[in-house]
């Protein structure tokens, strides 16, 4: 076996990885932590993108840049989006039917929309560091690799962060174990929830900067990543943010090396069967609670 | 105590780090009014669920009617005879009330004689049921329009259509008034006249004096006492644990 | 109405549909009434595992590709069969294939069923929403398996060829067109037996508070897996007779998301609670599609479904069965 090409498989595995956590960190709060089956999310990921590409290709601001710019509106959508999903469903305590049918007519409405405004030609961004890469000991990284990993790690320490050691974060995690003991601390869930959604829906931002930086974007590819999402989320551990981060790197590396020894579309079907064999096995995760 | 009708001996079950339950005996005679109490968080609830099936224990063993049951779903365990009432009713909210009882009679009664009951014989035991809770007069409505009593008298009701040989009431009169809550001891005894076994959980301690001829305590996931109701009462273990010294 | 009677009426309506379209003479009235038809059936599967028992499907695609991908790999079995089969049971072999349509649909239904069966032996024991994600990922990793398979095609495709013309019904279509009917009549009336039989008692009460059905005896896995296995088993039959449809099968045009959209939109637009509803469901977006794809676009319409499955969603969740009820007010359930 040739080592090097290994070598780089594992590498890029990794980088991408980071990339599919970023991916997944929004899922990991609203699925994970506040139970809210958000299957849109790869379709707001995709906005995030088309936005960067819009801002991009019209006056050369840099992705990374445009998504960051882009945090609070992104967080707008998400607060509204859980207060429709919260009056129209959890309020009514209807059943999970129907809150998993407006995600996925969310999904769809959105992905079409995409399809009618840009049509399907696919999309690139321009940035200085896009065809780069760095050379260390016989490894190769490319830097529109490297470049939203490391960003990405820094998002996630923010986070991190948020969650541990701010009132609101510990307050978002303490509402999916006990909403009601949250309320005699005269917290509104709600209110906690609608801010955790929100900042889920603002990671998409980044992660569709990322995104678009690694690779060229059309609306449907939003689908491609549904699986990885879900099966990074359930193999991780749901609600755990460093779980998350590990299974997208087991996720990413195994994919790597899936696609460079035995062609890249098997890809698909290393993460959905990951998905499946966790379901099946071990259902809460490496590190599920 | 001959064979006794539930046994549970050493039942462990965790959630986590945290011990719901540790290292439980209790046995329960064939036709005996069994009071359960404990303040609240001391595992009363996940007991239920252990012995009903909802919940798998980690350790120990449940046997019931001589057969250990571990193993079996919660489905396979009300055939045997084994039912409950949830604390928080659980009515079928898109059948009415008479269909409600239906589910039991269907799924447990007809399935244990191994033969379908026809629709006639369900109304007819259906109304039964109904009238022993005296129900009869919604029949025809949804669990929507019943009132809290009407609600866990439901309950009951559907638990009792299993044609059950113990039956676990779980909180079955929390939140009721002085003159409802009597209402469903007499339920209870009437039932137990009949030939169940009835394990009660409660807080109301009018209730379960009233109704237990012996009573156990979990404080904490552990049994502390278990015996004749005056007795336990006065147990010093037991006082402590209600009155935190 | 008894059971035998309602199947009458549907083989009157079915015969009489059939006979005022052959003699209208327009073939494009059948390829459009098919597709109609194709979701009838597609939309009733979906409903007994997701309207019934509360239990959603986003894999409809998938099973319905187990369906289309048994009539090519079949088909292309017929084609040579002394490629495949060793010489000692080639001559049997050679006189059972090509197998007909029918036995085809029946097969597909079979696998599908299997998959379904399986799908469901490992995720059913878990919360509904993770048998959701689960039907993604079959779907994709389907795709997958197909696209990697050359017997079938592969990411080139396969050609299905039917003859032009067959006895009794004239040009193929209205062959395919009449089964597609006798398949309708086949979903709707178990959709409707199942409501009103023991079963659909037991899946009404996994779909309202599976924790207490438990307590009252219903074996709720054993019931989900037979849901499953139903629903995925229609979903294969409404796939098969589609290579046959269509002419030239590829992957991109089996998987597509229109089909779990719909799936999930008609139900749900429709009334989940009865067997209607898919129906009306069916009828009503299978209609506006084909009008909107002709004078829109294709990628118009599914916008279209989209947001009406939203707006319902979120504003008339019984569909528009429980808005009949409402302002009709049904008398069975106050």
């Amino acid at each position: 076996m040739d080592f090097t090409l290994l070598m780089n498989a594992v590498i890029a595995g990794l980088l991408l990885g980071v990339f599919y956590a970023a991916m997944t960190a929004g899922i990991s709060i609203s699925f994970g932590m506040l139970d809210v089956v958000n299957i849109a999310h790869p379709a707001f990921i995709i906005l995030g993108s088309y936005i960067a590409y819009i801002v991009n290709s019209n006056y050369g601001v840099d992705p990374i840049v445009v998504s960051i710019l882009a945090l609070p509106a992104f967080y707008a959508l998400g607060a509204a989006v859980y207060q429709i999903f919260y009056i129209s469903f959890e309020k009514r305590g209807q059943d999970s039917l129907r809150g998993l049918a407006f995600f996925f007519g969310l999904l769809f409405v959105t992905e079409v929309f995409l399809v009618l405004t840009f049509g399907v030609d696919y999309r690139t961004v321009d940035a200085s560091y896009i065809g780069l890469s760095l050379r260390l000991g016989g490894v190769e990284l490319p830097l529109r690799l490297l470049v939203p990993c490391v960003v990405a790690l820094v998002m996630f320490a923010a986070l991190q962060l948020f969650l541990g050691r701010t009132f609101i974060g510990r307050a978002v995690m303490a509402v999916s174990q006990d909403a009601l003991a949250l309320r005699l601390m005269a917290v509104d869930p709600t209110r906690i929830k609608r801010i955790a959604f929100g900042i889920s829906i603002a990671t998409a931002s980044l992660a569709g900067a990322f995104l678009i930086i690694i690779q060229p974007v059309i609306p449907s590819v939003g689908r491609d990543y549904i699986g990885r999402i879900f099966a990074i989320c359930v193999l991780g551990g749901l609600g755990s943010l460093p779980g998350t981060l590990i299974a997208a790197l087991l996720l990413g590396v195994i994919e790597s090396i899936t696609s460079t020894f035995y062609g890249p579309s098997w890809a698909p079907a290393v993460s959905f069967g990951i998905l499946l064999l966790t379901l099946a096995v071990r259902p809460s995760g490496l590190f599920g609670r | 105590m001959s064979e006794p009708l539930l046994k549970i001996e050493r039942l462990g079950k965790r959630f986590g780090g945290f011990v719901a339950l540790d290292s439980v005996d209790l046995a329960v005679a064939p036709g005996e009014r069994l009071g359960l109490i404990g303040p609240n968080g001391s595992g009363k609830s996940t007991l239920v669920n252990c012995i009903c099936g909802t919940l798998r224990n980690e350790t120990g063993e449940v046997s019931f009617d001589g057969a250990q049951i571990d193993r079996l779903t919660a489905h396979d365990r009300t055939r045997l005879g084994l039912a409950r009432s949830f604390q928080l009713p659980r009515p079928f909210m898109s059948m009415t009330v008479a269909e409600n009882l239906h589910v039991p009679l269907i799924y447990t009664v007809g399935a244990r004689a191994d033969h379908h009951l026809s629709a006639a014989e369900l109304d007819t035991r259906c109304m039964e049921l109904l009238a022993l809770v005296a129900l009869d007069g919604k029949a025809r409505h949804n669990p929507r329009d019943l009132t809290q009593v009407e609600m866990r008298k439901l309950e009951l009701a559907r638990a009792v259509a299993a044609e059950p040989k113990l039956l676990i009431a779980d909180e079955a009169m929390a939140g009721l008034s002085h003159s409802e809550v009597e209402d469903i001891v007499k339920l209870l005894i009437r039932l137990n006249e009949r030939g169940i076994t009835v394990i009660m959980i409660e807080h109301i301690m009018r209730a379960v004096m009233a109704f237990s001829q012996r009573l156990a305590v979990l404080v904490s996931g552990k049994k502390i006492a278990d015996g004749k109701p005056d007795d336990v009462i006065k147990d010093k273990d037991v006082v402590g644990a209600y009155l935190g010294t | 109405m008894r059971t035998p009677f309602f199947i009458l009426i549907e083989v009157a309506i079915a015969v009489a549909l059939y006979l005022l379209l052959h003699f209208f003479g327009n073939d494009y009235l059948f390829f459009a009434g098919y597709t109609v038809l194709q979701f009838i059936v597609l939309a009733t599967a979906w409903n007994i595992l997701g309207g019934y028992c509360g239990y959603v499907n986003f894999g409809s695609a998938g099973f319905f590709a187990i369906g289309a991908y048994t009539s090519v790999f079949l088909f292309t079995l017929g084609q040579a069969p002394e490629d495949v089969f060793p010489a000692s049971i080639l001559p049997a072999m050679q006189v059972i294939f090509p197998l007909p349509v029918p036995i085809i649909i029946v097969v597909a239904g079979v696998m599908a069923g299997l998959v379904g069966l399986g799908t469901g032996y490992l995720t059913l024991r878990l919360r509904g929403v993770f048998f959701a994600i689960a039907t993604l990922a079959l779907a994709v990793v389907l795709q997958t398996l197909v696209v990697n398979w050359s017997f079938v095609g592969g990411s080139r495709g396969a050609y299905v060829i039917p003859p032009n013309t067959v006895p009794v019904f004239g040009p193929y279509i209205q062959y395919l067109f009449a089964l597609m009917l006798l398949l309708s009549i086949v979903a709707l009336t178990s959709a409707r037996l199942i409501e009103r039989s023991n079963l659909g008692v037991g899946f009404a009460t996994i779909r309202d508070d599976e924790l207490a059905a438990e307590a009252c005896g219903v074996p709720t896995l054993k019931l989900k897996l037979i849901a499953t296995v139903l629903s995925g088993a229609l979903m294969g039959m409404a796939g098969a007779p589609f290579p046959f449809y269509i002419g030239y099968t590829e992957p991109g045009s089996v998987f597509d998301l229109g089909y779990a959209i719909n799936s999930i939109a008609m139900p749900m637009i429709g009334g989940t609670t009865s067997w209607a509803g898919p129906l009306i469901g069916a009828i009503l977006l299978g209609t506006l599609q084909q009008a909107a794809t002709v004078t829109i676009s294709s990628a118009a319409n599914l916008l279209l479904v989209g947001i009406l499955l939203i707006a319902f969603v979120i504003a008339a969740p019984s569909g528009i069965v429980g808005l009949w009820q409402k302002w009709f007010g049904k008398r069975a359930k106050r």
